[in-house]
């Protein structure tokens, strides 16, 4: 299948999407301390929705009512945390150890630019230079406890232990693709709030925008719990490892997925075994409106569905993603096409979603 | 009985994919008990009896999921690259064989390893059911399989795959059918999702907000040379005292000893280093629950030929009844 063919989306990306998206990739938001992406995000849905509210985690819960009783109750979760760094001990003026916060990929760090703190201050991720470093260490990642974020020591007194520090990357947009840190969920809610903007009067719609995801599904358990949904769909973004085989003539079978080829259904994951109901639901409001979709490869990883399917008495639910390169690196790379089928079918599940589906026994 | 544990181990279930696992303990169940219902992740829920002055709400679970793998990938040439759903030892890939859930069976095998005397990764390993290319090829990525492993009947002793946990989804039916009169209310639950985290249990536990749950299930049995396994085949059925994840009631165990006892009935103590049970889910439910586990011996478990004795299996029967029908002391 090839993409370019059938697309036929009705939610075309324009540039105050793209705008949106932009700064939301540039906001910094790591697990835990989420604040400057809340604030776009009620901003941003204020207008659209009847009310919402944050709970005790930083959750943004946003509901649509519907205008009849007992209407089934969807909802739809994106996280708002990005992974990034803990500043953890300073060992000179303006030199910070750190650690991780989520799955980072410590072989890609050294000399990258930062910003530390709620200023964002900017700095850089330091380690011994090549000049100085012995053959043995040459042949190995530099391990992370012995990096540390330069902020220079004019800056030293304006952070302290306990602030959070992210990437410095700035959202680019270049032909049809969009590179920027934190896409990693940003296009989760950055298509959540196009989602708002939606009339689907016949169904309570529930939007989780969800703190704490990188770190362990935290905010998406409370948020479930709170919503007691009839169902769930999760956006998320996931890795595409895409490329050729990295051995000459063997074929690569292990992508998880593919840029191009539209939003990534989940089947199974660490997490999650898909309900097999809004499976073949997605896969049948995607063929029947034209919006090309691939299905993520079985296997490890895990979205928000992980605490959601699981709250109370279970909850039927599944998870779709924007394929993205370099995950959980200094920048992700995407396509605007796959973006927009991802909207496309997000709209599809509001236009065609009903009881039905759940009529069957899983 | 050997008769319906072979009928139960050769439906195919894998973990999330138990339908039709759920429908024929379903048509085995009808005529025993009239209030069966299925929640959201699939699991059967059937409750007997009501609680009088002496009894409790009693919750046991018997996982209906066995382990399986799910397609990853077709490649060019129509071999099947795949995942695991629940613990598979790559050393029992070789050679062995799986179906399908839409029937198409094939054989697994490994690309040429570079140390023979090593077991190869599980991305080394694929799927060969027989087609050319990947346009023949009849399964796709997401398709699930379970492995095969034919029942065997060698007397005292059976063999067949799934025996882990289709074995217990059997015993806890014959229980049912020879509970007459009961204190308690009993709430059976034939759960889903057991082998990828005790998934099911879960949610079910939390609807039902029980006095008292236990899991039935197997333990690893063995007494093959180098292993310490305490339990073996033909000791009796296991009480569980703790796993990986789960530490017994006290009292539980206690109560379950003292019913052996009663009925004069052989068992053993069980301390298990690897894996766990629904009973750690439904332990941990709401405010928590008195919760403890009832293992039948299994050697082997997790391969194409998992084998009980029988003895070991009426006797748990025996252990049950006498469990579910008498007052219940936790001391």
């Amino acid at each position: 299948m090839t993409s370019e063919k059938i697309l036929t989306s009705r939610l075309k990306i324009n540039k105050a999407k793209l705008a949106l998206l932009e700064k939301l990739s540039n906001a910094v938001g790591v697990s835990g301390c989420e604040d400057e992406v809340r604030e776009i995000v009620i901003e941003e849905i204020k207008p659209y929705v009847d009310e919402y509210n944050v709970d005790a985690m930083g959750n943004v819960l946003a509901v649509k009512h519907a205008s009849i009783k007992n209407a089934l109750r969807v909802m739809f979760a994106a996280h708002m945390d990005e992974v990034g760094f803990m500043l953890v001990g300073e060992d000179d003026k303006g030199i910070f150890a750190f650690e991780p916060v989520g799955g980072i990929d410590e072989r890609q760090l050294v000399a990258k630019p930062v910003v530390a703190g709620k200023d964002h201050i900017a700095g850089v991720i330091g380690a011994k230079p090549i000049h100085l470093a012995s053959a043995e260490e040459k042949c190995h990642p530099v391990p992370m406890d012995s990096l540390r974020i330069d902020v220079s020591p004019a800056n030293s007194g304006r952070l302290k232990i306990g602030d959070f520090a992210t990437f410095a990357t700035r959202f680019q947009l270049s032909g049809d693709s969009l590179f920027g840190k934190a896409l990693d969920d940003r296009l989760g809610v950055a298509s959540l709030i196009e989602l708002t903007k939606k009339k689907a009067d016949h169904l309570e719609i529930l939007f989780a925008f969800t703190v704490q995801e990188e770190i362990g599904l935290r905010g998406a358990r409370v948020a479930a719990y709170n919503f007691n949904p009839d169902l769930a769909f999760v956006v998320d973004s996931t890795p595409a490892f895409d490329f050729p085989a990295y051995e000459p003539g063997v074929e690569n079978s292990r992508y998880n997925c593919r840029l191009g080829f539209g939003p990534a259904i989940y089947i199974a994951d660490a997490g999650t075994l898909s309900d097999p109901r809004l499976i073949r639901f997605l896969t049948k409001i995607a063929e029947e409106n034209h919006i090309p979709f691939q299905f993520r490869q079985p296997g490890g990883g895990g979205t928000d569905a992980g605490a959601i399917h699981l709250t109370r008495t279970g909850v039927p639910a599944v998870s779709i993603s924007v394929p993205g390169r370099y995950a959980h690196s200094s920048i992700l790379h995407a396509k605007v096409k796959d973006w927009e089928n991802t909207l496309a079918l997000l709209e599809a599940i509001l236009n065609n979603v009903d009881r039905s589906i759940l009529a069957e026994e899983r | 009985m050997k008769e319906l544990i072979r009928k139960f181990t050769q439906t195919a279930g894998p973990s999330g994919y138990e339908s039709a696992v759920r429908n024929v303990i379903r048509e085995e169940l009808k005529s025993y008990a009239s209030n069966i219902q299925v929640d959201t992740l699939g699991n059967l829920i059937v409750r007997v009896g009501e609680k009088n002055r002496n009894g409790l709400s009693i919750l046991v679970a018997a996982h209906m999921d066995e382990i399986g793998v799910i397609v990853s990938h077709v490649e060019k040439n129509g071999l099947v690259r795949f995942s695991n759903i629940g613990t598979v030892f790559p050393r029992f890939l070789p050679g062995s064989r799986v179906v399908f859930l839409n029937g198409t069976r094939g054989v697994v095998n490994n690309e040429k390893p570079e140390d023979i005397t090593k077991i190869p990764k599980f991305e080394k390993f694929f799927i060969d059911v027989g087609a050319a290319s990947d346009k023949d090829c009849p399964v796709k990525i997401g398709d699930l399989a379970v492995f095969e492993g034919e029942f065997a009947d060698y007397g005292l002793n059976i063999v067949s795959k799934a025996l882990d946990n289709r074995a217990a989804c059997a015993l806890l039916i014959e229980t049912i059918k020879q509970i007459k009169t009961t204190p308690h209310e009993l709430i059976f639950v034939f759960s889903t999702q057991e082998e990828v985290g005790s998934r099911g249990a879960l949610t079910a536990a939390f609807g039902i907000e029980a006095d008292l749950g236990f899991a039935l299930d197997v333990t690893p049995a063995s007494h093959i040379l180098g292993t310490k396994m305490q339990c073996d085949l033909g000791k009796g059925p296991a009480i569980k005292v703790r796993d990986v994840n789960f530490i017994s009631d006290p009292g539980v165990v206690n109560w379950m000893i003292d019913g052996a006892k009663k009925i004069r009935v052989p068992y053993q103590l069980e301390i298990l280093d690897v894996g766990s049970t629904d009973a750690r889910s439904i332990q941990m439910t709401r405010s928590g629950i008195a919760s403890g586990a009832l293992s039948i011996p299994c050697r082997y478990v997790h391969s194409p030929s998992e084998m009980i004795n029988m003895n070991d299996y009426q006797n748990m029967i025996a252990l049950m009844v006498r469990l579910l029908t008498n007052p219940v002391s936790l001391g």
